[in-house]
């Protein structure tokens, strides 16, 4: 029955795990209790068309070996818990797919110029602490009273600070961000982005309790614009932009207060 | 970046971080790195530019000896090669800081953001533009 050669053959070519269906992931593993320093460790793993990184993470950790430590949640984009070196480049892993990079290795290591805890988990305590720092939040001289309603805002007040409310913490940005590397007090672009996102907010009133923080050396003169930190945002916040447009209304601050009587300032 | 020599050793609440030291060669290991450090490193060329045009008024108001004077020096190879590299890393500065012009003016027009395009191409029209008055100046002159 030669006429069926060719049904019965399809499934059992698909079947087959040949070497052109997967890839191999090139993992960093640092153990606090064993290793002195990171090293790598390869896995082969399936290659799919609709496979991240994280999936191939997950794949390790569910079927190749249960000690991988990484961290991630919504698998969507939006938790900014996946971030991590992807070939050298500071990637959200959900939303970076195995195909662009087959058929060569990829290589995962844990987010740049971070302490690492264990193997792709890193140390984010400096990050927070700056981020709080910035005093990220609406500060009000005096609140409303609950009868006299909400704060109103037009669209075109919403739209000047809604692309630096799109941060979601990932901190891919201090990966890209050299000057955070070489000088680990500055700021960095997150924590800047995230003060603009409220000093330019019509319900804000706060711009005054930043300045001093964001007007320091370690604010906004630290950086230098390399711009990679734009480049890498995940969720197009620009925040060297939000560095070089503060530097702009700093320098007009200082203006000011050297041309103003104390009053008036 | 400071060495974690100092770090205690792992128990259950300090766990022993590792912290990697930034290479020194940090900014060969990637174009976008090495690109703004040529970028960074283009200003010493800009300055060059800037003390060879004093140089040139100094030689004009000391007479026409030292003007002639002036012009043999720059016609010497070795600063015909200096300003050939200068112009090059000067080039490179204007294009690459015109770029990033957008970046650093949130220009707003009739409530809309003016796009980044036409920033950087007001950027290339005002350079055209002082050019032709410069060339016509010379041309006059």
């Amino acid at each position: 029955m030669a006429h069926q050669v060719p049904i019965l053959r399809r499934p059992v070519h698909r079947g087959s795990v040949g070497m052109a269906e997967t890839i191999k992931l090139e993992v960093a593993r640092y153990s606090p209790e064993r290793d002195a320093a990171p090293r790598f460790e390869t896995f082969q793993v399936p290659l799919r068309k609709e496979w991240v990184v994280l999936d191939a993470l997950n794949y390790i950790k569910d079927r190749l070996d249960g000690s991988l430590t990484f961290r991630w949640s919504c698998r969507m984009g939006i938790c900014g818990s996946c971030g991590m070196m992807v070939n050298g480049e500071p990637k959200l892993t959900c939303a970076t797919f195995l195909a662009d990079y087959a058929p060569a290795p990829v290589r995962v290591e844990p987010l740049r110029y971070f302490p690492i805890v264990r193997d792709l988990v890193i140390e984010m305590t400096d990050f927070l602490r700056k981020l709080r720092a910035m005093k990220p939040w609406i500060i009000r001289k005096e609140e409303k009273s609950l009868p006299e309603g909400e704060y109103l805002q037009t669209p075109q007040q919403l739209d000047s600070y809604k692309q630096y409310s799109m941060c979601i913490n990932c901190m891919l940005c201090y990966a890209a961000c050299p000057v955070y590397g070489l000088d680990p007090l500055f700021s960095g672009p997150a924590a800047i982005a995230l003060a603009q996102r409220y000093n330019l907010d019509s319900r804000d009133e706060g711009a005054n309790e930043r300045f001093p923080i964001l007007s320091q050396h370690e604010g906004i003169w630290a950086c230098t614009f390399v711009g990679e930190c734009t480049e890498v945002c995940p969720k197009h916040v620009d925040p060297a932009g939000a560095i070089q447009r503060y530097k702009l209304t700093a320098a007009k601050e200082w203006f000011k207060s050297l041309l103003l009587p104390w009053g008036v300032r | 970046m400071k060495s974690n020599n100092a770090a205690p050793g792992y128990s259950l609440f300090h766990p022993r971080w590792y912290r990697p030291r930034v290479s020194t060669y940090w900014w060969l290991h990637q174009w976008s790195y090495l690109k703004f450090v040529l970028r960074e490193l283009s200003s010493i060329f800009v300055a060059l530019f800037v003390v060879i045009t004093l140089l040139q008024l100094r030689a004009l108001s000391h007479g026409p000896q030292a003007y002639a004077d002036f012009q043999k020096w720059m016609k010497s190879p070795a600063v015909i090669a200096l300003n050939a590299v200068s112009f090059v890393f000067v080039l490179f500065h204007v294009v690459t800081w015109f770029h990033l012009a957008p970046r650093a003016m949130a220009v707003r027009f009739a409530g809309k953001r003016v796009p980044e395009l036409l920033i950087v191409g007001a950027n290339y029209a005002a350079w055209v533009a002082i050019s032709v008055v410069v060339a016509w100046f010379l041309r006059g002159g």
